[in-house]
């Protein structure tokens, strides 16, 4: 019997094996493109690092030739212009060697230098380099009798580069300013606020409007499956397409809903929907403050993504049994009644999963408000506050900053809603 | 009682919402199809509505050929009277004809809906149930066209602005008829400017480069990984598959920076190879949801009678696994490539250079105060045509696929 086992045994290491190795290639995928950069943003955030920060700094060399070689012992001087690219960092031991051409004698080597190989390699030492620090070497050759070439053989061979730079990036220096600046800023509470707007509404609104559209599709009639396509429409289509659309569509000059509502008198002036902070509405004879160009972003979330809603909970809803509505109108229940009592107790699962979903990803959102009004007029929300700060203020530590905000908050949501969600026990 | 339960309330109230909405339809397509001045008379069209309501539950008007006749030659002449002779246009700008023929539509279009709302309805209080179902009937039929109304139109603006002139859209926005006149190049003119002078051509081809790698690369990752996650044991298992889809979770935003940075000093920032890395790493964990619950579903009976023949796992997943989720892979790889060819963000953040752009991107810098309108929405056309196409002729794949296996938002 211990012979089975052991076989048994060497099976089940080999099935494991195998099952680490088809794994291994996603395994690395996922790895380095998901969960490192998803530590290194932790990093990234409590570093000082700018935009320009990642061009590391660099030695450039550069080699210029003065004088003629076309006779023998022809004098040239060969300067060496130097410089550190960076304006913040120092580069250390820093160094270059270029190879001479072949029948050159050196007649004069600056002190930093010194010849190698034969006398055809210059290796020049530079030491330190503070920012922004420049400098000239010059040599001198003459051509030997046996040298034919031009000039153009000088500059054939590259100086090869050799520097130690600082990388802000791989270093241990750590500050918490871009925490202390984001939660300083007056408009970071502003930003918040509206971000959570955003999302409870745009993902609420999703969902009742992906409700009522389910109702609706769930009865058949006609032409159901081309309705069913064409209402997917707007969140298969390309982002970039429907948003610009949009755009035009609610143009102040050129859009046609503005001249839809200034020809029917609705308004006088054109209303600039996606570039106006806040309206005055009047409402039987109430006048509030809305924010016009957020609640803008939200429906167009809302279109966008009503869809999805719709296609999930009308699927549960095909699910369920149809007897029991038969069941329930045999005992004279109202449509209503019907929907409230014997419906929404199997669609509140999906509901509540669509619920976590939505919102999680309209708290993600970034494309959408980016593209109607690039964050202006009231919009700015955490995930266009992330690209503001790293990328129009070249802050990246920032930038990373207001992400680790983001994914802590998604974090705490996320665990408080699973904690008190609905189950859904039916499936 | 309640006068909602009223059958003649509910009559009233069906005949003037639904010619009210019609009226209101016909005069807008009216409008945008020809580019008059007219204004939408919303008063008489509620006035004829409602007396039509009035007449047909009073008077039981039946469901057959002659009562629809005299219907709708009643709410014609009723549309006509109310609107004192003009039912469009009080100044008279629309040919009589067009007039004409966008009354009968609303007369006919309120008539058949209205009165298929009333079918079972009694000019006498009604109970909960029918009443009830009456409502239901009638904002059931308001809800389909006007949902259809809202998902198409921003489409129709689109597809209409691209085929216009930017003097002709400043000069009267409303107008988008199509101008046939001057000859099929000078219609498509902005789609001829784009694939001659804005490189759109390439832009496709990078798009669809882009996409179709990304396909096959989450397709050879995923289908492998989801294997051994369906069919294997190993420690490590249950987690694996119950938090693969968190990593869906993880906002692309937070991952745009340190990716930058990293693929900024490996120089793999502006190139499309560092696009194909990124795509699939995002999409794979999806996929390899789908495909797990897809081959969980297989017999394991299959499996084992392949390694009794003497297939290695290897072979099983090639000659058994494949072949037989071929329709999960059409929807996996479909649902993979609208995600590739829609993105925006990394493409956004990552390509500089103008050889290198994907349609996102490109469409991106069309959106200047120097490129006409109608280019920028010629490049939308052109994103979207594709994905559209695909999406119609699959469609049942893809809703199959995203009910079962995820969302992707």
């Amino acid at each position: 019997m211990g012979s089975v086992d052991k076989r048994q045994g060497a099976l089940a290491r080999r099935e494991k094996r195998l099952a680490y190795l088809l794994l291994l290639p996603t395994f690395l995928l996922v790895f380095s493109i998901v969960l490192f950069p998803l530590i290194a943003n932790f990093w990234i955030s409590v570093k000082p690092v700018t935009l320009s920060d990642l061009r590391p700094p660099t030695l450039v060399v550069k080699e210029r030739l003065r004088g003629n070689l076309t006779n023998a012992s022809d004098n040239v001087k060969i300067e060496y212009r130097f410089r550190n690219s960076s304006v913040k960092y120092p580069l250390s031991s820093a160094s270059f060697s270029d190879s001479l051409p072949l029948g050159i004698e050196v007649t004069r080597l600056d002190p930093a230098c010194s010849l190698t190989g034969d006398g055809i390699i210059l290796r020049c030492d530079l030491g330190d380099l503070e920012p922004k620090a420049r400098g000239k070497i010059r040599i001198e050759v003459a051509s030997a009798d046996n040298f034919s070439g031009s000039k153009e053989i000088f500059r054939a061979s590259e100086p090869q580069l050799e520097f130690t730079s600082y990388n802000i990036l791989t270093s241990f220096d750590f500050t918490f300013a871009n925490f202390s600046k984001i939660f300083s800023a007056a408009e970071f509470w502003d930003v918040l606020k509206v971000s959570i707007y955003y999302t409870v509404f745009g993902t609420a609104g999703a969902l009742i409007v992906g409700l009522f559209a389910a109702q609706i599709m769930k009865r058949s009639f006609p032409g159901r499956s081309l309705v069913r396509g064409l209402l997917l429409f707007p969140y298969v289509a390309p982002v970039i397409a429907v948003a610009f659309s949009w755009v035009v569509l609610f143009d102040p000059f050129s859009g046609i809903v503005n001249a839809m509502l200034i020809q029917t008198n609705i308004t006088d002036n054109p209303i600039n929907f996606f570039g106006q902070r806040s309206i005055v509405v009047d409402f039987f004879g109430f006048s509030f403050g809305l924010p016009l160009a957020l609640t803008m972003v939200i429906i167009f979330e809302i279109w966008r993504y009503f869809p999805l809603a719709f296609l999930f909970i009308l699927a549960r809803m095909q699910s369920i049994p149809s007897d029991i509505y038969e069941a329930a109108e045999i005992d004279g229940a109202t449509p209503l009644q019907q929907f409230w009592f014997l419906s929404m107790p199997f669609i509140a699962g999906i509901l509540a999963i669509l619920f976590l979903l939505r919102f999680i990803w309209t708290f993600n959102k970034f494309d959408d408000i980016f593209l109607l009004t690039g964050g202006n007029a009231g919009t700015r929300t955490l995930t266009v506050s992330v690209y503001e700060q790293a990328f129009a203020i070249s802050n990246l530590g920032a930038g990373a900053a207001v992400a680790v905000v983001i994914f802590v908050l998604l974090l705490i949501f996320a665990i408080i809603f699973i904690r008190f969600a609905p189950k859904d026990t039916t499936q | 009682m309640k006068i909602w339960m009223h059958g003649i309330f509910g009559a009233i109230l069906a005949g003037s919402l639904w010619t009210c909405f019609w009226q209101i339809i016909v005069t807008t397509i009216l409008v945008i199809s020809t580019g008059a001045a007219i204004s939408i008379q919303t008063g008489p069209s509620v006035l004829a509505g409602a007396t039509l309501g009035l007449i047909a539950i009073l008077l039981r008007a039946k469901r057959c050929m002659s009562h629809h006749f005299l219907g709708c030659t009643t709410m014609a002449a009723f549309l006509w009277a109310f609107s004192l002779a003009t039912p469009f246009d009080p100044s008279g700008l629309l040919p009589d004809w067009q007039s004409w023929v966008s009354l009968l539509i609303v007369a006919v279009l309120s008539w058949f809906c209205f009165t298929s709302v009333l079918k079972n309805i009694s000019p006498t209080v009604q109970n909960r149930y029918v009443s009830e179902q009456f409502y239901l009937r009638l904002f059931w039929g308001l809800g389909l066209v006007i949902f259809i109304l809202i998902v198409i139109a921003p489409f129709y603006v689109m597809v209409m602005t691209s085929l216009k002139s930017q003097q002709s859209l400043l000069a009267n926005p409303l107008d988008l008829s199509i101008n046939m006149d001057a000859g099929v190049t000078v219609l498509f003119r902005s789609y001829i400017e784009l694939f001659t002078e804005y490189n759109f051509g390439l832009l496709l081809m990078n798009s669809s480069l882009v996409s179709v790698s990304t396909v096959l690369i989450t397709l050879l990752f995923s289908i492998p990984g989801a294997y051994a996650v369906a069919k294997l044991q190993f420690p490590g298992r249950n987690l694996l598959s119950g938090s693969v889809l968190l990593i869906y979770l993880i906002p692309a935003i937070i991952l745009v920076i340190p990716l930058y940075a990293v693929f900024s000093q490996l120089g793999l920032r502006n190139s499309l190879i560092g696009l194909c890395m990124v795509y699939p790493a995002t999409t794979i964990p999806v996929a390899l949801y789908m495909f797990q619950g897809y081959f969980a579903g297989l017999p394991s009976e299959l499996d084992d009678a392949g390694l009794m023949d003497g297939l290695t796992r290897w072979q099983i997943i090639l000659k058994i696994a494949v072949p037989l989720s071929k329709p999960a892979i059409a929807s996996v790889a479909l649902y993979v490539f609208m995600i590739a060819w829609n993105e925006f963000l990394f493409a956004f953040m990552f390509l500089d250079d103008i050889k290198l752009f994907t349609l996102s991107r490109g469409i991106v810098s069309l959106n200047s105060s120097e490129v006409p309108r109608e280019h920028l929405m010629a490049g939308a056309v052109i994103a979207t045509i594709p994905v559209l196409l695909l999406f119609l002729w699959f469609e049942k794949f893809l809703v199959a696929g995203l009910t079962s296996g995820s969302v992707k938002g």
